[in-house]
């Protein structure tokens, strides 16, 4: 017993110890760093702290979705290059997403031929760096487009040049919000009553309650006046909206690189439901489609969600390859041109990485939430 | 011949549907391959010397042969590429003889690889003991990149695994730095840190001391992916049951005997698919260092096509560089299957025979 008692005693004493010099070794570690920093940067004569965020930028930005200029401040650049992050990483998420789960689907396809020119895709562009391939697409590919007198065209009303790719645009009476903001409260509580519009049995109520709230506001508030469209003048076009090769080339490399991922994601999901599960569908006389919608599918997102979350984290900090073609988001304008201009490198680093952190945070916690709810309804039964 | 026809009645023209996907998929192929190899291959030129000779039509292989002994070795002095090349043929070497079915004396191979080949390399690449230096800025090419990769792996793995025995660990402090360090390095973009390697850490330094830019981005790398390594390791742990490691203990072992003897070797074993994909992950990753101005074999590429004596070439570039790395990371992940079957097997044998 004494002796027992002793060696916990020794033990724990051991652990304190060796905690206690590890903390000491970081401490001591981060406390060298910052002495060195701020003596650093005080012969450099820069003043650490935030406030440069409030002087004036004095460069441009190509593409903003919010007013800029070049009177505008830093942490205004510093906005704009975070909502480019978020539009292009939406972008690049939906439409990773479309190609990963027709790819994946196929990957399975009865077809041989189908399925073989899916591996082909998967291990291709899996096994090609993403740099490599934004790259191709940016300066073999975009660049390489024809001037605008010569642009590609589809229906008259899209149009792909060396300048980008042309769309007409909506032109919008009401703030687009109110109608953004209608149909996300119409999906959320059609989410929310999901158990109890089941029992009714009608995707037609669920989808009535999803988009209804929208569709009223719409149709009173008439929000599209009408559409611009791209119009070819003397060497460019005029109206409608452009998205610059470096946002394409970006979307492409992107969606390309996860979708093939993705795909990889879904197609092990879809193998690992039950062969039982199959089997019965089709005994009970279910087309292919619909054992794939209604059996299949269900199943398999429960193993497909949590790996899908972390492509869609990747593609999202991937988006950050941008600063190598020039596409202005986060990393881009932030931690290249404003950190070069101000010199504050720690503050600028620091919160690029938080905001990156606090996005990662955001997207796995929405994702466990929901994942939560995918395997609780699958155990429920 | 009936089989054959049977075989495609199956699997192309079983429905209406398949008939129709199988008539797309062959439309698509009869519009693009034809085509591609045209240009690749038929219409393609492969000798001469400047773009004078690229009439064909085709690609323009004369620029990739003009410029291969940059896409290879980067800026290295030609006199000095033997020291490259021979540093590869004895890693090349050890990996036969380690891969090699039935050769014994492995362990002092790998000993020999582990403690020997990191020091040599080093004196080859760089210098010293009688070679002439060669300093890092003048690395290049695929030489590059394979030194990123490969110094990136070595230093990832052991500290991945340090870092996944941290985060398990009882003691609560060591705990809670792993999972803050794991957490906060996984939650940004690679680029960040590389970024913070080259514009950061020499403001955390004294005055007056700096060091290598490659080196700054290799630490970068290493402790970057250490971060992933980490959690795939943690997988393998966390699959190994309570038991062994209750065993262990009955059987008076001590902390490093139970992991290096009992949990490690059956944890890594079970996370070889993952932490192979982390090395390609890597491998891929290389081609980041261009951003903070090292030329890799992407970075080479890129530049060599900038050049105004080559405009034009770009796709040929690319598809050389996507060449070379595709058939880097396709074979490893080859490679990582064929362990995983060998694996299985042997695991199958010995349960089967006790």
């Amino acid at each position: 017993m004494m002796s027992a008692g002793r060696a916990a005693r020794r033990e724990r004493l051991r652990a304190a110890a060796i905690q206690g010099l590890v903390l000491a070794a970081v401490a001591g570690v981060a406390a060298w760093f910052v002495d060195n920093t701020l003596g650093n940067l005080a012969q450099r004569g820069i003043a650490s702290g935030f406030g440069f965020l409030d002087s004036t930028a004095g460069f441009a930005i190509v593409v903003h979705l919010i007013d800029y200029s070049e009177l505008s401040t830093y942490g205004r650049a510093f906005l704009v290059g975070l909502i480019n992050t978020l539009v292009v990483s939406a972008v690049g998420i939906v439409a990773a997403t479309v190609i990963g789960v027709l790819v994946g689907v196929a990957r399975l396809s009865d077809n041989w031929l189908v399925g073989r020119l899916a591996t082909v895709y998967v291990e291709t562009f899996r096994n090609l760096p993403l740099l490599l391939q934004i790259f191709f697409w940016y300066f073999a590919v975009l660049s390489a487009m024809p001037p605008p007198r010569q642009s590609h065209a589809l229906l008259g009303m899209i149009f792909l040049n060396n300048r980008g790719l042309y769309l007409p645009k909506p032109l919008l009476t009401t703030e687009l919000w109110l109608i953004a903001a209608a149909l996300l409260a119409g999906i959320v509580a059609a989410a929310l009553l999901r158990r109890r519009l089941r029992g009714s049995g009608s995707a037609l109520a669920w989808l009535s309650l999803a988009l209804g709230p929208a569709a009223v506001l719409a149709v009173l508030t008439e929000p599209i006046a009408g559409w611009s469209m791209p119009q070819l003048r003397a060497f460019s076009f005029d109206g409608g909206m452009v998205l610059i090769p470096e946002f394409v080339g970006l979307v492409l490399g992107l969606s390309f690189y996860t979708g093939a991922y993705i795909a990889e994601n879904v197609r092990s999901g879809i193998l690992a439901v039950d062969k039982g599960q199959r089997e019965a569908a089709a005994a009970l006389g279910l087309s292919r489609g619909q054992m794939l919608r209604l059996v299949i599918l269900p199943q398999a997102m429960r193993v497909i969600v949590p790996p899908l979350t972390s492509h869609y984290l990747s593609l999202t900090k991937n988006s950050s390859l941008a600063a190598a073609i020039g596409y202005p988001e986060l990393v881009s304008v932030f931690a290249g041109t404003v950190l070069s201009q101000t010199g504050q490198a720690v503050e600028v680093i620091a919160i690029t990485m938080a905001v990156y952190l606090a996005i990662s945070l955001a997207i796995a916690g929405a994702m466990s939430l929901y994942n939560r709810r995918v395997v609780h309804i699958g155990e429920g039964r | 011949m009936t089989l054959a026809a049977a075989w495609v009645r199956a699997r192309l023209f079983s429905s209406p549907v398949n008939a129709v996907l199988t008539a797309a998929c062959v439309a698509f192929l009869y519009w693009t391959v034809p085509p591609a190899l045209d240009w690749l291959v038929f219409s393609a030129d492969f000798a001469g010397e400047s773009r004078a000779d690229c009439t064909g039509g085709g690609a323009c292989w004369v620029f990739v042969k003009a410029r291969i002994g940059q896409f290879l070795y980067g800026f290295y002095p030609e006199g000095e590429r033997w020291r490259v090349n021979l540093a590869f043929a004895l890693l090349a070497a050890a990996g036969v003889a380690l891969l090699w079915p039935g050769l014994r004396r492995k362990g002092t191979v790998a000993l020999l690889l582990l403690l020997l080949f990191p020091p040599v390399a080093g004196i080859l690449f760089h210098g010293g003991a009688g070679l002439p230096v060669v300093e890092t800025a003048k690395w290049g090419g695929l030489f590059l990149t394979l030194v990123v990769a490969g110094v990136g792996i070595a230093a990832s793995f052991p500290i991945g695994i340090a870092l996944a025995l941290g985060r398990q660990s009882r003691l609560p402090a060591i705990k809670a730095l792993c999972v803050a360090f794991i957490e906060l390095v996984r939650g940004v973009p690679l680029i960040t840190v590389l970024f913070m390697a080259s514009v950061m850490l020499p403001l955390f330094l004294p005055e007056g001391v700096t060091f290598d830019k490659l080196l700054r981005a290799l630490a970068g790398i290493a402790l970057f992916y250490a971060a992933y390594m980490a959690e795939v390791v943690r997988g393998g742990l966390q699959a190994i049951p309570r038991t062994q490691y209750e065993a262990a203990e009955s059987l008076g072992c001590s902390y490093w005997q139970m992991m290096r003897l009992i949990v490690l070797p059956q944890a890594l074993r079970h996370v070889i698919p993952g932490i192979v994909g982390i090395f390609i992950a890597l491998f891929k990753d290389t081609t980041l260092v261009l951003i903070i101005g090292l030329f890799d074999l992407l970075g080479i590429v890129q530049a060599a096509v900038s050049d105004p004596q080559w405009i034009g070439y770009n796709v040929e570039g690319y598809v050389f560089a996507g060449l070379g790395f595709w058939l880097f990371c396709f074979g490893l992940s080859r490679f990582s299957q064929m362990l995983e079957h060998r694996l299985a097997f042997s695991r199958r044998q010995r349960t089967s025979t006790t």
